[in-house]
Order: structure tokens, then C-alpha cells, then sequence
């Protein structure tokens, strides 16, 4: 079922014209609103006139998180301000934050892609949904929170923490789905265990949406295994309305990114070069529906890449895979790039290891890796723990090629977060 | 026959840990009969014999800690010269692999066993059968 059949459909040869259309409509607000964005384009030597097809987003300049920064808080603003009705802040982690304007207009539009994204995945006006995401300056709670209103879910706004309070409330509304990020479901999962309560019986879950963090096909199969529900990969970032820029249909083999709101180029990092489809690099879109600030070609430093080929649930907007790392938390230990993602995917593989851990990088040669044992699989016995602790030593010397220090800790020992997740500790200074 | 109980914790090598673990039985009423400790490097398991062995392993789980209940053999050693000798000597004539091993005194006082660790406790009694020891039996 579809929320907007006609534009989820669209054919590609009408999509790149509308898209075209909406790329020269952004640039042409930006020339004449934003002075920032109009001495950019001019010192890359283009004028709006330039515009011609999508294909000529390459004579744009790219936009950065610091140009971002820099702008903080009104420089990107392309309407009066009397047309700006909601402000969200990006969490920034380091200095000022980066600040997202919408009109109404952008509000609707947002809500607009998250109905596309749950209907897709079956959600009905019957349906419950509990949004565990924080309420406030961080997108991910407020947008989805209006989409899901659009399609007629009843919206249990629960935010994230008080875990208590979020399963009477799950139990007391029938909870049906749940948008959440993957650290907070798995250490739901533990409170479960010690609770003693078995959702795929003592609940109604049918569905999870995970999103705002990064991770792996086997937290994914977990998570589906535990709750006993179907889990939605799902991407946005704040600097492109938040939650729904790329969803997951009932297909679960990535994500549809809404191509006639975003497009989308995926870069090789390190040069600016687009790479072709199925290749992985650094994914850089631009809004094309924004008008409270539009941004285009931004350097979202998340790295995935375009699946060729057509989905069989009949969109036709490229799906994008699941982000495979940011260009900015790839850590060097011994001159080799390491993801946090590669040791996550070797320790969910390896039976006795619980979900926490963390990386924890000592000297330019030396990082260690903690984990938190299984505590059904403890059985007192000290020469399966070491065997255990070889074993992922040397699983993950096979994918990262440096060895690593494992260190086993007690189940619920290591930091768990109700948030996003910390999962490298850089005690280096260098 | 009932088989002798034994209480392992896992415990990561810091300070105050045993003491927390301790403090947990003291709370809930568990006399300590023996304690070992199997150390590798960082963590270790710590392991007791104690009187009441199904509540104590609610009690640690309870209180969050990571533990098991496990079988173990208890050989009965003679209070003389060479009693642990004898006991040992029959092991190694059975080629018997010890994962682990400590002494523990009955709570009667009267009686010392060597708690051993093995793959398989029946085919161990077996093996030994012969070997005029006496198993703990409580």
C-alpha cells in the first residue's frame, strides 16, 4: 500500500524533470536570498541560468557541517522571518550547534515523507505508535511525530528514558510500533530479561523503526528475534528535516530515499567525485523542496552507497544501504581505517558476547576492545572465557587487521546509554 | 546421591569486587564453606562452596551479578601425611584432567575433601571406583 502512489512510482525519466525543476527553483531562492550561498555559487563560477539538468549539481559548491556553523544561527535563512515557524538544533557535540529552519510549508512536507515511510511498511490508522525519541531540539521525535498524525496513528509521545513508564505504557495502549534508537532497544531488551516479561507474548509489537544511529544487520536480527517484530532501518538527518529522508519498505533491503525532495550523490571522500551506483562513498544531498533554508549539495559525512537495480514493491526512488560509517568516526590504529561498525558486526556474530561495548583507542598501535559477556552463557568455567576471548581477538585481528586487546566484562558493566550510543573512547593525545 | 554444589562469580579484576560479591551472601544469610579463585589476567572467576547454594545463586543474580551453579567431585582427604598425596597419585594413575581444584572442610568440621573440576563427574566417579577413595555425599 502506498501513502502517495503517483510520486512513489514516478517514472524515472518524469522524476529527473521534476527534479530538475525543483534544483533550479532552489537555486534561484538561494541566489537571490541567502548572500552566503550566492557568493559561493559565484566563485564556483555558476549562475541559476546554469542549471540545466541535475546532472549540472556539479558545478555547485558543496555545503559542510562548518559552513553550517559558521551560519549559526540565521545565515541560511532564504524567507522573512515571519515565515519561519519552527527552529531545531542539531546536537553539537563540540562548540555551537547548527540551527534548521522550517516554514509550515517544510513542516507538512516532512510529515508528508514520514506517511510515504510508515504506510510502506504497513502502518494503518489503527495502529499505536510509541516514539521513544527525544522531544525538543532534536528532529528525530517532533517530525516523526507529525507524520505518523498525518496517516491517523494514535502517537504515544512517550520520548526516550523511564523505562519503567515506557512498558506500562506499551502494555496499558497496546503499543503496535515503536521508533527508537537501536542502543535504547537493546537495553530495553535487557530490562525485559530481568523483568521477566516476554514481548512477543506479553506485548503487541508488530513493528520497530530504529534510527539516529548506525548499526548492523546482525543488531537488526536481534532486535527482530527478541520483540518478535519486523525492525525499519530509517535515515535523516536534522540539516534535511530529521527522520524520513530514506526508509526501509516491507521489502527490508534498503532504504528509499525520496528522490523528489532529495537528490542525492554519493562522493568519494577524499576527492569530490561522484562514484556510480553500488559503489560506497560519502553520501551529499541537496533539499529540493526546503524553503525556510535550503541546503544543497551537503557533505553529510554518512558513507553508503546506492543499490542498483529495481525494488520489487514498485518505488522507483534508489534505495541507499544501510550507512556503513561516518567519514568522521573512522578511527587509524596502525595506519589502518577502522569503522566502529566492522567490530560491532564481528562481535554480534559471536555467540557469549552480549550488546554493549566499547572501543577504546590507548596509542596510535594500541586499542582495546571491551565487551560484556553473556550472562546465560557463564558457567563457571575460566578456560571458556579465555577460549571465548581468543576467539574474538582473533575474529577481529581477521576483519580489522590490527590486534586488538578484548577485554571481558560484566553483562551491564559497560556504559549502556538511554541516547545515542558512545562507542569509541579516544584516550590518545596526540 | 546428591552431588556437591558449587557457586561461581564472574569478576572482573578490581578492586572491592570480592567484597562486593561477599557482602551480597553475607546479606542474604549464606555461610561460606570455601572460596578459590581461577584468575586470568583481567578477570577471573570466583568460586564458593556454600551452605545454601540455590538461594545464593538467586541472591547474586539478583543483585546483578554474573554466576552459575556447577557440579563438582569432592574427594574425601585423610587428616595424615600424604593424604592429599594419595588422592592426587589416583588421579594422575586415571589420567583424570583437573580444570580446577581447592580444599574445602566439611561443615562438620571433621572432614577435608578436594573439590575438583572435571569434564564429566560420573565417568570420573568410575574411573575411580576402585581406588578406595571416599566421595562427598551430602
Amino acid at each position: 500500500m502506498f501513502w502517495q502512489q503517483d510520486l512513489e512510482t514516478i517514472d524515472r525519466k518524469r522524476l529527473e524533470e521534476v527534479q530538475t525543476g525543483r534544483l533550479q527553483d532552489t537555486v534561484q531562492r538561494i541566489w537571490d536570498n541567502v548572500p552566503f550561498y550566492r557568493d559561493r555559487i559565484n566563485s564556483a563560477g555558476t549562475k541559476p541560468e546554469d542549471i540545466k539538468s541535475v546532472s549540472d549539481i556539479k558545478k555547485l559548491p558543496f555545503t559542510s557541517r562548518e559552513d553550517l556553523l559558521k551560519n549559526y544561527p540565521f545565515g541560511l535563512v532564504a524567507v522573512p522571518r515571519e515565515s519561519i515557524v519552527r527552529v531545531h538544533t542539531s546536537s553539537g557535540t563540540t562548540g555551537k550547534p547548527k540551527a534548521i529552519f522550517f516554514t509550515k510549508n517544510d513542516i507538512d512536507r516532512g510529515a508528508e515523507l514520514i506517511s510515504r515511510c510508515l504506510v510502506m511498511t504497513g502502518m494503518r490508522k489503527n495502529d499505536v505508535l510509541q516514539n521513544m525519541m527525544t522531544y525538543g531540539l532534536f528532529t528525530g521525535a517532533l517530525v516523526m511525530h507529525y507524520g505518523a498524525e498525518k496517516v491517523g496513528v494514535l502517537v504515544v509521545p512517550s520520548g526516550p528514558g523511564n523505562t519503567d513508564r515506557q512498558i506500562a505504557l506499551m502494555q496499558d495502549f497496546k503499543t503496535t510500533a515503536i521508533h527508537i534508537t537501536p542502543s535504547y532497544a537493546l537495553y530495553l531488551s535487557n530490562v525485559f530479561i530481568r523483568k521477566g516479561i516476554d514481548p512477543r507474548k506479553d506485548l503487541n509489537l508488530k513493528r520497530a523503526y530504529l534510527g539516529a544511529e548506525p548499526y548492523s544487520e546482525e543488531t537488526r536480527k536481534k532486535i527482530e528475534e527478541f520483540f518478535g517484530i519486523d525492525v525499519f532501518n530509517s535515515y535523516g538527518l536534522s540539516e534535511m528535516n530529521g527522520p524520513g529522508v530514506a526508509f526501509e519498505c516491507q521489502e527490508k533491503n534498503g532504504m528509499h530515499l525520496w528522490e523528489d525532495n532529495f537528490l542525492l550523490e554519493i562522493i568519494d571522500p577524499a576527492t569530490g567525485e561522484q562514484v556510480s551506483d553500488g559503489e560506497r562513498g560519502e553520501m551529499v544531498l541537496t533539499s529540493l523542496c526546503r524553503e525556510g533554508m535550503p541546503i544543497i549539495r551537503y557533505r553529510t559525512r554518512d558513507l553508503a552507497s546506492v543499490m542498483p537495480g529495481k525494488c520489487p514493491c514498485g518505488r522507483t526512488h534508489r534505495r541507499i544501504t544501510r550507512i556503513t560509517g561516518r567519514t568522521d568516526d573512522m578511527f587509524i590504529v596502525k595506519g589502518v581505517n577502522i569503522f566502529p561498525q566492522q567490530i560491532e558486526n564481528v562481535l554480534m556474530g559471536i555467540k557469549g558476547v552480549a550488546q554493549n561495548y566499547l572501543i577504546v583507542l590507548e596509542s596510535l598501535d594500541h586499542m582495546t576492545v571491551q565487551v560484556e559477556i553473556e550472562k546465560e552463557l557463564f558457567d563457571g568455567n575460566v578456560t571458556h572465557l579465555v577460549n571465548l576471548q581468543n576467539a574474538i581477538t582473533e575474529k577481529l585481528k581477521n576483519e580489522i587487521l590490527v590486534k586488538p586487546k578484548v577485554e571481558l566484562h560484566e553483562p551491564g558493566s559497560l556504559p549502556a546509554s538511554e541516547g545515542k550510543a558512545q562507542r569509541v573512547i579516544d584516550n590518545r593525545t596526540l | 546421591m546428591g552431588e556437591l554444589k558449587q557457586l561461581s562469580v564472574f569478576a572482573e579484576n578490581k578492586p572491592g569486587k570480592i567484597e562486593k560479591i561477599t557482602k551480597a551472601l553475607a546479606d542474604a544469610g549464606i555461610n561460606i564453606l570455601a572460596i578459590s579463585i581461577s584468575s586470568s589476567g583481567d578477570f577471573g572467576v570466583i568460586k564458593f562452596i556454600v551452605d545454601k547454594c540455590d538461594d545464593a545463586l538467586k541472591k547474586l543474580k539478583e543483585a546483578g551479578f554474573t554466576a552459575s551453579l556447577n557440579d563438582v567431585l569432592g574427594i574425601e582427604l585423610q587428616d595424615r601425611p600424604g593424604g592429599l598425596h594419595s588422592v592426587v597419585q589416583a588421579l594422575g594413575n586415571r589420567s583424570i584432567n583437573v580444570e580446577n581444584a581447592h580444599v574445602f572442610v566439611a561443615g562438620s568440621r571433621d572432614r577435608a575433601y578436594l573439590i575438583i573440576e572435571v569434564d564429566d563427574i560420573n565417568h570420573t566417579r568410575e574411573l575411580l571406583k576402585n581406588d578406595g577413595l571416599t566421595f562427598y555425599n551430602s
